[in-house]
Order: C-alpha cells, then structure tokens, then sequence
C-alpha cells in the first residue's frame, strides 16, 4: 500500500519535471568541466586531435560531432528496448555510420574545400570513442530528451578542450588566429612561429598542460 | 620487393599511427598502465590491422568502387559509385572480422583466448583499425602493399604502447606533481615520446 503510493508520487513529479529543471542543468554542465570527457573520462582523443592544427576545421568537426552525438543518443534512447543486449555494439555502430556518412556526405556536397581538410577524419568519427561510450553509459539505459541533454553536454565538453588545443596551435604555430594574422596586425612583423606546434608533439603536451591546469584548480588526484 | 620493405619501415616509424596521425589513443592511454596486458593489446592490433586492411581492400576495389559491378552486371552499371558505403562497409567487416576471430580463438586456444581474448571486442572501437583502412584507399595502394601498410601500421602501434606502458610501469616510484599524476603526465610523456619519433622523418630506408 504505502510503496504503491511512492510510486505514484515519484510518477507525478517525473512527469512534472520542468524541461530545464536542475537535475537536467547538470546532465548537461557536469561535461564541461568536472566530468569532461577528455580530461577525466579519457574519451574522444583518437581521431579529434590531429584536425588541431587550425582552428577552422576544429570547429567544423565540434560542430559535426555534436550533431552526430545528439541524433545517435536520441536514436538509440528511442529504440533501447528493442535492441538485444547480445548485438547492441553492431547496432550503435550502424546508427554512427549512417549518421557520420550524412555528415560526410554533406561535407562533400556544400564544402569541398573543408571536406578534403578534414580527409579520413570525418570518417574517424565514428570510432570516436566518446559516442560509443555515451551510447554504452546514458543513451542505452535513459529516456530520450535527457539523453540528448547528456550527448549536449558531453560533446560541447569534447568541443572546447578542442578549440582550445587548436586556438594555442595556430596562433603559435602559425601566427593567426582562425586564418588572421594576429603578430602582424599588432606589428610584429617576423613573430618566429614554433614548428613543434604545427607537429603531432604541440597537441599532446598543449593537451597535457591543460589537464594539469584544470586539474589544479578543481583539485582532481588521480591515482 | 626493397619498396615494400620501404613501406612497411614508413609506416611503423615516420607515419607512425599513434604520433603522427594520433589514432587508436584512446586504447593506447587506457590500457598501457601495465607491460604485460599492454603487450596483449599490441599483437591483437597487430593482427587485426594486417587481415582487415587487405579484406577491406578488395571490398573496395571489386564493389564500392566506381565501375565495379560492370563485371557482373555488364556496361548499364559504369557510372555505379558506391563509395558513401565506404564506411558502413569497412566497419561491418572490421567487426565482423574481430567476433570471428574470437569465436576462433575461443574454440581452438584458450590460452590464447585467455590472454588476447579481452582485447578483441576493445579493438572494433579501436580508430587505428579503420584508420588504417581508409588510408589504404587513400593512398591507392595494391593488395601487397597493403597488406603490408596493414602489417607496419599493426607494429607501430604495438611500439607505442609498449613503450608507453613501460614507461609508466616507472613511473610509479617517482614523485609527480598532483594534478599532473595519471593523464597529465602521460600526454606529456607522449608528446617527447612522439619527439622523439619525428628524428625518423628524414631517412629512407
């Protein structure tokens, strides 16, 4: 008698539930910092990184996988009790696939240019282990909308580490910020750019040192 | 025969998947905490890499590429391109591929499935693996070759893992600092790690 009326009680505030209550502001804030899939998670490193060096394709891949994470988690939420648990990876790989080829696809048809940039890297995206891991640890056991809440939260997450990696390469790298010259503007005319930057090896320690820095501030230990 | 050798030695050091293309990361930060497994995951990414590359190779040369199906269907299907499927493809036979390995593996060495069987499903996610099939086609490779990029890509991977795994191994006596300790200090590592990669750039083999 009395947990029948638990129930209902918790049945009456789920559906009551404003659409940005605070349990739903932090699905999506947590990401950003004291959850970040890249800095805490260790998810989403693989393919991302090596778009650094500009930072205009940077943000054209944020924006791709932020799109692709929304739709697979919406997707896959919608469909979750219907997917056998036996072959669930199969099927969060076809959802990722179809959706990254559409991204590919529309790439190719509205921005060449950035479509040969960007290269075998939009393709990478569905290996990206940040979609996957989210499709494996929110999408397959949450309903819909705080899913994509979750898939939000997580790529903008992914998103600014990213940009961030990629304002410090390029503009040390390669003197410009986003393809402008920022040294000559302000005059100085032969800014000695860092060809470690451009390399592979500015990405991993930019990214090494903003884990020590953000890891600092929050006080995170890992052991 | 001396440009296959060639490939296989650009492949493991100059283009080397994990530093210069920073693929397969995500396997390489999580499971190089200790040699022993970090070793396991290396051979099963080594022959995966060497047995998808070519499968994959030939699923693109005799149906997704562009007039493929003339020989089974005759002229009317020239202008046939099937390339967006690239990926859907390449995917579906990479795991496909890795659950028939293990079913294999399973069936003939358990002690092989003991200590590789883990990894296997790890390794479908694992970027290098599709990476390594679509600059294969990018590259416009023949069978031969690529299998042979396959093979190097495999073994590159396999360096830097263990490398990276050993190192750490290490590095648990020494005194890090707190908010460096774990993944700080291992991108850190890996950038002087991949440093020390880029002196190969130069030598032709």
């Amino acid at each position: 008698m009395s947990t029948e009326v638990l129930d209902k009680k918790i049945k009456k505030e789920k559906i009551s539930e404003p659409l940005l209550s605070k349990r739903r502001k932090k699905i999506i804030s947590d990401p950003f910092n004291d959850d970040n899939p890249i800095t805490i998670q260790v998810l989403g490193i693989c393919s991302a990184l090596a778009v650094t060096i500009k930072m205009e394709p940077t943000i054209i891949m944020a924006i791709s996988v932020v799109f692709v994470m929304i739709f697979s988690s919406l997707i896959t939420s919608v469909i979750r009790n219907y997917i056998p648990t036996r072959v669930r990876i199969i099927v969060q790989m076809a959802i990722i696939a179809s959706l990254v080829t559409l991204v590919s696809e529309f790439l190719r048809a509205f921005n060449y240019e950035m479509f040969k940039t960007l290269g075998a890297f939009v393709g990478l995206i569905i290996t990206n282990c940040i979609v996957m891991g989210r499709l494996e640890a929110y999408a397959m056991g949450n309903k819909p909308y705080d899913s994509i809440l979750d898939a939000f939260g997580n790529a903008i997450g992914y998103g600014w580490i990213i940009i961030t990696v990629a304002f410090f390469r390029e503009l040390l790298g390669s003197g410009s910020v986003l393809g402008f010259k920022v040294f000559e503007f302000i005059g100085w005319e032969n800014f000695p750019t860092n060809g470690l930057m451009v390399d592979s090896v500015g990405a991993f320690i930019i990214i090494g040192l903003i884990i020590w820095i953000q890891r600092s501030i929050s006080g995170y230990v890992e052991n | 025969m001396d440009d296959i050798t060639n490939l296989i030695l650009k492949s493991i050091f100059v283009d080397n998947m994990v530093y210069t293309y920073f693929l397969g990361m995500c396997s390489y930060l999580a499971v190089s905490k200790k040699l022993t497994t970090a070793n396991g995951l290396g051979i099963a990414v080594i022959f995966v890499l060497t047995f998808t590359a070519p499968l994959n190779w030939l699923i693109q040369e005799n149906i997704l590429k562009e007039g493929a199906l003339v020989k089974y269907f005759g002229e009317q299907y020239a202008t046939v391109n099937l390339d967006f499927l690239q990926l859907l493809m390449f995917i579906a036979v990479i795991a496909s591929f890795v659950q028939f390995v293990e079913m294999v593996i399973e069936k003939f060495s358990p002690t092989l499935y003991g200590s590789l069987g883990i990894f296997l499903p790890l390794i479908t996610v694992n970027c290098s693996i599709l990476g390594g099939s679509i600059f294969m086609i990018q590259k416009d490779l023949t069978l031969v070759e690529a299998t042979a990029f396959g093979f190097g890509s495999g073994v590159g991977f396999y360096l830097a893992i263990v490398a990276l795994a050993a190192i750490r191994e290490k590095l648990k006596y020494s005194n890090v600092p707190k908010g460096l300790r774990g993944l700080g200090i291992t991108f850190l590592l890996t950038g002087l790690l991949a440093l020390a990669f880029k002196t190969f750039i130069g030598m032709s083999f």
